[in-house]
């Protein structure tokens, strides 16, 4: 590969700034939240996105920032200190973000993946306890399903909650929990009573610093590398019984509920980080001569980026279409959570993968930040529910509408 | 701790341009942004207010648009905002703009401390922070790049000079002019976004301040901008050769054929 100096203007990652072309009809309040977004995603992340790829460092000063300006509680009702938005708002907070750095975008998504539990299924004294400080950004938070023999099947867990007296103690270790170490709340999914299958697992809160509740090592991962990954280890833990939430048996439906709700966050991610790619594909398409000219003026490289925006744009619908529906109370959301997911998370590996095509050589370089793109959009067809598993989800619920008639 | 902070709204430094035929900056059709050196003091005030108690408000005089600006004050966490906008304001010197701000702060209510950006990008004189304090008859200090103190009614503050800084002590009510190396300036948050979008920004003329005619406007400016131009700039220059003292001699012809 012959070494050709590019211009130093395509080395810094540049966002759009906040700009769609479509008008998705924000309200005025959406309108600050996505500018504010994409102010903090160019002037803060953009500039350390790369480094903090390499580092794997947590971006514990942009946490702060997303705290301090309130972006943390756009999600979460003003009684707890929120701002009385909803998976909406939140969407549009994570899209800008991952237009900077995923990485980044799912260390503030996930708080809200460990937050939704406790605000759908907690008590009036646990939601007084833990929303504030979810909200303010003051604490993040995570949730805990996952274990190293129970990823799809969920209900495969091992970790138990035995109760005595007024405690619970747990025992078992959770894998790859994105927020792992970083957070204080943990919302985490265990077995109560074995003998009741599916409806034998019951939701817990945890703080960390709880005597017998440690951390495996980091992760070393492929892509999103700022997001700490760890594992949590229950060694005879012991929490108080009023940190179960809701019932017990009902570990399963706080998760299924929990993810119909943030299931369009990843969506969000997945659009952010595609439209991140696209527009760092079409400016060094626009600069890029080949042939005396620019790339962008032949049809293969044209016609590959027509189908990456249009393909964005409709996952963009899909998402924003999806989040609305669920803001308005909609009662069974699971099909569209599913399909926002599973459609913007394919679009995300697709166009990433078709920008470090455009950007050829300079593509593959770590210089350049299309490849780590590329690597970012890989996990989000992967975690929250595997794109098979939410195509599981979208057959059964087809079948279960067409015998309803 | 009360504190005022004056601000302006300036045309952005990156797309401005100089009318050659008139001199003056071409305004029209160019983005207004609040002055970059007045985000220093806003930080610098909401840090005080923050550690302190009290309130800051934000003050401009300017066209009506200036109310945006003082807006993104209010969002960083400025708690008031007042605007001082009047076709008899407009034309103003640094002179006449002093006089005027310094109304509008005595109009304001009692204060501990003033804080001003070091210059205004678009005049870059640097003259109205003082003008302000001599109007006021308070002490000031400029370019300043630290705050050490602010205790028991004396301010203690670091001031840059070329090669250094002087650490000043001065009693309170004063002024002080902030510099980048002040501090890091806030974004601004949801809760002050949706704050400022609410807020009417009261507007004041020369009849709320008491402002006497013949010292505000273009009819209290003893300065006017005569001309603006970008010089444009020969070198020519001439390398001497040899010794040190073949030089010297050479260099002691070439003066003495200097005109």
């Amino acid at each position: 590969m012959g070494r050709i100096w590019v211009r130093g203007s395509l080395r810094h990652l540049k966002t759009n700034g906040g700009k769609n072309p479509m008008e998705y009809f924000l309200t005025e309040e959406q309108q600050m939240i996505k500018e504010l977004a994409a102010r903090i995603a160019d002037e803060k992340v953009a500039p350390v996105a790369l480094e903090l790829d390499e580092t794997g460092q947590f971006p514990w000063e942009i946490m702060r920032i997303l705290a301090d300006t309130d972006l943390f509680g756009v999600w979460v009702p003003e009684e707890y200190g929120g701002l009385g938005g909803g998976v909406f708002e939140q969407s549009l907070v994570v899209e800008e973000l991952s237009r900077a750095c995923s990485g980044v975008a799912v260390s503030y998504a996930a708080s809200g993946l460990g937050g939704f539990p406790i605000l759908l299924f907690g008590s009036e004294e646990q939601k007084q306890k833990y929303m504030p400080q979810i909200a303010s950004g003051k604490k993040l938070a995570a949730f805990a399903v996952t274990e190293a023999n129970a990823g799809s099947d969920a209900s495969a867990i091992s970790t138990t909650a035995t109760l005595d007296g007024d405690h619970y103690v747990l025992n078992g270790t959770k894998q790859w929990i994105t927020n792992g170490g970083e957070a204080e709340i943990y919302t985490i999914i265990a077995m109560t009573d074995r003998n009741k299958g599916a409806r034998g697992a019951s939701a817990f809160i945890v703080e960390k610093g709880t005597e017998g509740f440690s951390f495996g090592k980091k992760e070393n991962k492929m892509g999103i590398r700022a997001s700490a990954t760890r594992e949590l280890v229950f060694e005879n833990c012991s929490i108080p019984k009023e940190n179960l939430l809701a019932k017990e048996g009902m570990g399963f439906i706080v998760a299924m509920k929990t993810f119909d709700k943030t299931r369009p966050g990843i969506g969000a991610q997945a659009v952010g980080i595609a439209q991140g790619a696209l527009d760092y594909a079409v400016n060094y398409a626009r600069e890029r001569k080949q042939f005396g000219k620019s790339i962008a003026s032949f049809q293969a490289v044209s016609h590959m980026l027509a189908d990456m925006a249009t393909q964005i744009e409709a996952a963009r619908a899909l998402v924003y279409a999806t989040a609305r529906m669920i803001d308005s109370g909609a009662k069974n959301v699971s099909k569209e959570a599913a399909m926002a997911k599973v459609f913007a998370s394919d679009v995300a590996m697709k166009v990433t993968t078709d920008a470090v095509q455009i950007l050829g050589g300079y593509g593959y370089m770590k210089e350049y930040p299309v490849e780590k793109m590329m690597r970012d959009a890989k996990i989000t067809q992967i975690y929250e529910g595997t794109n098979q598993i939410q195509r599981n989800i979208i057959g059964q619920e087809l079948i279960k509408e067409s015998m309803r008639g | 701790m009360n504190i005022v902070v004056c601000i302006k709204q300036v045309p952005d430094p990156s797309q401005a341009k100089i009318d050659p035929k008139t001199g003056l900056v071409i305004r029209a059709g160019v983005k207004k942004i609040l002055n970059p050196f007045d985000l220093y003091a806003i930080e610098e005030a909401v840090r005080l207010k923050e550690a302190h108690g009290g309130k800051v408000t934000a003050l401009s005089m300017g066209p009506p648009d200036a109310a945006e600006a003082l807006k993104e004050a209010v969002a960083m966490g400025v708690d008031d905002a007042v605007l001082l906008s009047d076709r008899a304001f407009a034309g103003a010197d640094t002179l006449a703009t002093s006089y005027t701000l310094a109304l509008g702060i005595g109009k304001i209510g009692a204060f501990d401390l003033i804080i001003c950006g070091r210059q205004a990008v678009d005049g870059d004189t640097a003259q109205v922070g003082p003008g302000i304090a001599e109007q006021l008859g308070i002490p000031h200090a400029t370019d300043v790049r630290r705050i050490v103190s602010a205790d028991d009614g004396q301010l203690v503050v670091e001031r840059m000079i070329e090669n250094g800084y002087e650490t000043i002590r001065m009693p309170l009510p004063a002024l002080i002019t902030a510099v980048k190396e002040l501090n890091e300036p806030r974004m601004p948050s949801l809760k002050g976004m949706m704050r400022s979008k609410k807020m009417q920004v009261p507007i004041w003329g020369p009849g709320d301040i008491q402002a006497e005619p013949e010292r505000i406007g273009s009819n209290g400016s003893p300065t006017q901008v005569y001309r603006t131009w970008e010089p444009t700039r020969k070198i020519t220059s001439q390398m001497l050769e040899g010794t040190p003292q073949q030089q010297a001699r050479a260099l002691l012809e070439k003066l003495g054929q200097v005109q």
